[in-house]
């Protein structure tokens, strides 16, 4: 199956090292020396994670978090999930 | 610890976090508050505000030009305008302001990464054995006063490298100091004096032999090339010590008081290790720990009400924690809550710096717990006791054995 993928992006401006994303998803997210959190490679989410990247969105207290959906799967209306 | 302030008659117009209801039973307390207020006031401590909705508490966590840092604990004694020293306060960086804050955060955050915080989880597993092992044989004992307690104490004093046989002092003088906050101003100066006097000895003594812990790390630790101040180490030490002890204490003994009383969730974190991780996020949701405080910074209009520069206000992360606008049935524990963006570290830029270590000191503390007594319950209900102040948590929890581990 060949489909477009989920992308993951942690807002740097809003993320304050809560580390629960990852926490959730240590193959999707990343950690500095400082502890900020930022999205693995482009933030592509492989077909297997999209669920975890749907728990890192709502469990990141600060909502720095965002998922964007690919087009083929729900084209009718805005992509983004909001945090 | 019994109020010394007489009792409060409505929780809206003359709120007291060191009241008895409160103290037992916050919670019905907040729910009550949230329907009518949903921003409460009190005249004592000298004027101090309460908001209680999850949006209110955020609202204020990341608005830093109309709340200021600079004390974070609610006492008798309300600062004046030249008692702290701005942006840095007595305790940095939990008392700084942006941007100071941030110099002083950035210096210390890698000392509280995932990886450093693993570094010190062999020790916290062979610490909570050892307190097990003392337990052994016993049907009944304190699992506040003979467990949860020693746990945090004993793991920041080794961070920090101090004697492990400090512990028990500073563990004392710190309950005094975060909980004793309606004693009168000279007896509370007269503690702080103390813990200074202690921090001083351990920084002479790391100056003259350094090594590798915080506290020859906050000595090496440069901001634009300079050393800090002395003042400025000694407070940041007193600060970790002190943010460290009580908050991780209460954490795990709320934990533990949980569990007592719910068979089913004792069974579940058994028979599903991979819960662990959800299930703390769940405990912390329900039993944060901690309420912080702002100083209002200037005169201005907060919905309706009129904050006045120098106000208290408590910032209640536990009652957001319980906001159903924002938590499905909040005041049921669900230990598998897959969507929770609780609170119990903070919002913004103050998040607690510690959380990664305080959430390693509670996984660790329950599971080896749970290990040696799979089942437990209270021995006594009505004998367990809270702390009062802004940090909430079991200080007398004794719990009957019912079942060893293997």
């Amino acid at each position: 199956m060949t489909h477009a993928s989920f992308r993951v992006h942690v807002d740097p401006d809003r993320c304050q090292g809560h580390n629960r994303c990852y926490s959730v998803s240590p193959d999707l997210f990343e950690l500095d020396d400082l502890g900020m959190s930022s999205e693995v490679g482009a933030g592509m989410v492989p077909a297997g994670l999209v669920s975890q990247a749907r728990l890192a969105v709502a469990n990141c207290p600060e909502h720095a978090i965002s998922l964007t959906e690919p087009p083929e799967i729900n084209p009718e209306i805005n992509t983004e999930v909001q945090p | 610890m019994t109020s010394r302030h007489p009792p409060v008659g409505d929780f809206a117009t003359d709120f007291d976090h060191t009241d008895p209801a409160w103290v037992a039973d916050p919670y019905p307390i907040w729910d009550d508050l949230r329907q009518r207020c949903p921003v409460a006031h009190s005249d004592r401590y000298g004027g101090t505000w309460l908001p209680v909705t999850h949006d209110l508490v955020s609202e204020v966590a990341y608005d830093h030009e109309h709340f200021t840092s600079r004390s974070v604990v609610v006492s008798a004694r309300r600062p004046g305008p030249d008692d702290l020293p701005a942006p840095i306060g007595l305790s940095p960086p939990i008392t700084s302001d942006p941007p100071f804050h941030s110099i002083v955060r950035r210096m210390l955050l890698p000392a509280f990464t995932p990886t450093p915080t693993a570094a010190l989880e062999p020790f916290t597993r062979e610490l909570c054995r050892e307190l097990l092992r003392a337990t052994e044989g016993r049907t009944t004992f304190d699992a506040a006063l003979e467990y949860a307690q020693h746990i945090p104490v004993r793991v920041i004093v080794r961070y920090l490298g101090f004697r492990q046989e400090d512990a028990d002092m500073f563990r004392s003088i710190i309950r005094l100091v975060l909980e004793e906050v309606d004693l009168p101003v000279e007896e509370r100066e007269e503690r702080f004096t103390e813990v200074d006097a202690f921090m001083d000895a351990q920084i002479e003594d790391h100056i003259a032999h350094p090594r590798d812990d915080l506290t020859s790390f906050l000595l090496e630790a440069e901001i634009d090339g300079h050393k800090l101040p002395v003042e400025q180490v000694r407070g940041t030490m007193v600060l970790l010590m002190i943010a460290g002890i009580d908050t991780t204490w209460s954490a795990i003994g709320a934990s533990l008081w949980h569990l007592a009383q719910h068979p089913e969730d004792r069974r579940r974190l058994a028979t599903e290790p991979g819960l662990m991780d959800t299930a703390l996020e769940e405990l912390l949701r329900a039993y944060a720990p901690v309420t912080m405080a702002r100083l209002v910074a200037t005169d201005f209009d907060f919905h309706g009400h009129p904050f006045k520069e120098g106000d208290w206000l408590l910032l209640p992360f536990p009652a957001a924690n319980r906001d159903p606008a924002v938590f499905e049935n909040p005041g049921q524990v669900r230990l598998d809550r897959a969507r929770n963006r609780h609170a119990a570290f903070g919002l913004g830029r103050h998040r607690c710096l510690g959380s990664n270590l305080a959430r390693m000191e509670l996984r660790v503390a329950l599971e080896e717990w749970l290990a040696r007594y799979p089942d437990f319950e209270l021995s006594d209900p009505n004998a367990v006791t809270w702390s009062a102040g802004q940090v909430r948590g079991p200080r007398t929890l004794p719990v009957a054995i019912l079942r060893n581990g293997s």
